[in-house]
């Protein structure tokens, strides 16, 4: 089935916040996933008599579990603050897409089960049954929802709609409403060992291929390893790096680093992805278990330090939360973790953001650069919403947005940010983010990605700018399809480690 | 004992205790839920001192307000600084001798009256005029507003137009402290005030007037950015690991 027809929405001067109107994105809805998919999952696949029961039920464990999801739902004033925040609305002009109303959607449910004032007078506390229409404005806005946190910047109490979308979601899955796109990548990913579903030979093969080319390149034999045991650093990083444009050319970056490093590392074939769709749904075993291929793989190949590539949801996934999944970091007096942390080298951050790694290196000269291979390109930087309002690099509160430019300026002679308020914490989601990476949900994405168009028009506008750079898998996958129905050329959107490709000089 | 006086002694009574608690418990039961996962919104503090900061930041200036909206950080900055005033002013009627500081805060309580009424009526024109806010605003949103400029009005009508009979309203309240009941004024205005503050009182643990312990427990804002150099593990969640 073909996506319908839509209007691209016009660039203007500035981002505007649209007057709304009601509904205009409630047919926006992606494939539901079907019985293997669901099923594999341990989801049913279709309502069953009992659904609604089902939905309550998990929406009452999930609110014994997560302290987020209850106070968000408490807290709440209706002030608005963050109605005019996210870029889903800013693009659809949705009210449904207003953060507050998102959380609404589950909110007016939990009220009217889960409170006194629900219970006894719903009309006047905005307290809803659930039925199946709900559930319907459930499917279709919490899958217009990037859980980018732009909304938790700015409430008052830090209320991050992120929260409210995933269990949404995952009370969906319980109820056999689960997303093709996202379920299926999360099969894949286990049963496999990345999202693709790129199987181990053809990995190998695939990384042969480029370390010739690199060769061929260079003149340099730069190599791609997988799977060899005992090396000092294993790279995790998300597989659309494996063979997808403009990805692979960081793939590339990563490698030349290392080589000029002289730092011996290894990808691996079972845990060949970085990107965790378990970060999506409230579902902690799911999220757990995806994220336990890489403490997996640590353990067997022996490796010293844990690296991730350029990903957005992965540096999250992998920064915040790894460490209490699976004991990838410091700190842990249980046996679990210690196994794993012993056998880590102290003196680096575990896990370690590529970025952080390069960047090092660059500034205590370990690896050499020449800024002036990028002199054909004017250079703006896309900070992705997982790294800029769910992670850190560095030591410091904000080093997720200075390393990254402080590498890029050290491989790059031009540079110019985008406006204030689209980048840093403000920094607008590229609108194909939190599941939303689909064709069948294309309209949402087009839209979405507005606000962050408009911002970059105006740096081309004023500074000539012809490259966007940014650190995820996602962003890149988004820009390069999304971009151009705005009229930008796809191939100015790159990874960081695509200008230190160019930029490192390898002996 | 008039049967006013027994009305409105039992609904203070009943009003305290329902506020008390009820807040009692929504704060246990936002305690005992765990947050397994860390996610502070970012960047944010890598110490405990720097949290604190922080929510210290959120409580007293409304920063994430401020951030967001200039015109709902003035009304609601208007509001609730004014409100926090005329709390503080309306201690005299429960500290005998009254405490220094409440001496002092006197003359400014009683014009913060003003700040507060015109933060909340800011407040109810936006519900009306902005198209986003109207359209998220449920009756209780409004009657909240409402319930909230009656209780300032009211009170602002006995300080600067018909004052009442304080001195017989500390009484009664310092009377209901020590168990001891005395009669409350019968002046119709002040009745109106004492019922609608009774009323905010029962509502407050269960409704959204909940954001002010809320936000205390707000992950997003509460949590240290550590999450690399300490393991967090929820109670629930630590049992998995026991399992590989």
């Amino acid at each position: 089935m073909a996506a319908a027809e839509f209007d691209i929405p016009e660039i203007k001067d500035d981002i505007e916040v649209p007057r709304l109107r009601e509904g205009v994105m409630a047919h926006a809805k992606s494939f539901i996933a079907g019985e293997a998919v669901q099923s594999f999952m341990g989801y049913p696949h279709e309502l069953g008599e009992d659904w609604k029961e089902r939905a309550l039920d998990k929406m009452g464990d999930l609110l014994g579990k997560y302290r987020s999801l209850k106070v968000f739902l408490d807290a709440c004033v209706h002030c608005g603050a963050c109605t005019d925040k996210c870029h889903y609305y800013l693009g659809t002009s949705d009210p449904k897409n207003m953060p507050v109303a998102r959380q609404d959607l589950m909110r007016q449910v939990y009220r009217r089960y889960f409170t006194p004032a629900g219970k006894l007078f719903p009309k006047l506390v905005g307290a809803k049954d659930l039925t199946k229409e709900v559930l319907d404005d459930w499917y279709s806005y919490y899958y217009q929802c990037s859980e980018c946190r732009r909304c938790s910047v700015f409430c008052p109490y830090g209320i991050d709609t992120a929260e409210i979308t995933m269990a949404g979601r995952e009370i969906l899955n319980h109820v056999g409403m689960g997303q093709k796109y996202s379920n299926e990548i999360l099969g894949k990913v286990q049963k496999i060992g990345n999202n693709l579903g790129l199987p181990g030979p053809a990995l190998e093969d695939t990384l042969e291929g480029l370390a010739e080319d690199i060769e061929a390149d260079t003149g340099v034999a730069v190599k791609m390893p997988l799977d060899v045991k005992g090396a000092e650093v294993l790279l995790v990083t998300p597989s659309a790096d494996f063979f997808s444009e403009p990805h692979v050319e960081s793939l590339i970056g990563y490698a030349k680093v290392f080589h000029a490093a002289g730092i011996s590392w290894t990808l691996s074939s079972h845990a060949s992805e970085a990107g965790n769709f378990g970060l999506f749904d409230a579902n902690y075993d799911v999220m757990r278990k995806v994220a336990m291929r890489i403490r997996d793989a640590a353990l067997e190949l022996g490796v010293k330090r844990i690296v991730v590539g350029e990903c957005g949801h992965a540096w999250r996934v992998a920064y915040s939360f790894w460490n209490t999944l699976t004991g990838i970091g410091y700190g842990g007096n249980d046996p679990f973790s210690i196994e794993l942390q012993k056998q880590l080298d102290p003196t680096y951050p575990q896990p370690q953001h590529i970025c952080e790694l390069t960047n090092d290196l660059i500034k205590s000269g370990k690896i050499k650069v020449d800024p002036s291979a990028n002199d054909d390109l004017v250079v703006t930087y896309h900070d992705s919403c997982n790294v800029a309002r769910a992670s850190r690099m560095g030591t410091e509160p904000g080093g997720q947005f200075a390393i990254p430019r402080e590498l890029i300026k050290s491989v790059a002679n031009n540079f110019h940010n985008m406006a204030d308020d689209t980048i840093y914490e403000s920094t607008f989601c590229c609108g194909g983010g939190g599941g939303l990476l689909t064709d069948d949900l294309m309209e949402v994405r087009v839209k979405g990605a507005l606000p962050r168009a408009t911002a970059l028009n105006n740096v081309v506008k004023e500074h000539q700018v012809n490259f966007m750079a940014t650190i995820c898998a996602i962003c890149k996958a988004q820009f390069t399809k999304v971009l151009p129905k705005y009229g930008f050329d796809m191939g100015m959107v790159g990874g960081v480690h695509q200008l230190v490709s160019k930029a490192i000089k390898l002996d | 004992m008039s049967t006013v006086t027994m009305i409105y002694a039992g609904m203070f009574y009943i009003a305290t205790l329902l506020l008390v608690v009820g807040l009692a418990y929504k704060i246990f039961d936002y305690s005992r839920t765990p947050a397994p996962l860390k996610i502070p919104t970012t960047p944010a503090p890598t110490t405990q001192k720097g949290v604190v900061y922080r929510m210290a930041k959120e409580v007293v200036l409304f920063e994430s307000l401020f951030k967001s909206n200039k015109w709902i950080w003035v009304f609601g900055y208007l509001f609730h600084f004014g409100l926090f005033l005329v709390l503080a002013r309306h201690l005299r009627y429960f500290t005998e001798p009254v405490w220094f500081w409440v001496g002092i805060v006197q003359p400014f309580g009683k014009y913060a009256s003003i700040m507060m009424v015109a933060g909340l009526a800011g407040l109810l024109a936006r519900r009306f005029l902005v198209d986003r806010v109207r359209y998220i605003s449920t009756p209780s949103d409004y009657l909240m507003l409402v319930l909230l400029i009656a209780i300032g009005l009211s009170g602002m009508l006995m300080t600067f137009v018909a004052h009442t009979d304080i001195v017989a309203l500390k009484g009664f309240f310092m009377g209901l402290m020590y168990l001891d009941v005395q009669p409350v004024p019968q002046d119709p205005i002040l009745l109106v005030h004492l019922a609608l503050v009774a009323l905010l009182m029962v509502i407050f643990p269960i409704s959204k007037l909940l954001h002010a312990p809320g936000v205390f427990f707000s992950p997003t804002r509460n949590q240290v950015d550590n999450p690399r150099e300490h393991r967090h593990v929820a109670a629930w969640a630590a049992r998995l690991d026991q399992n590989n």
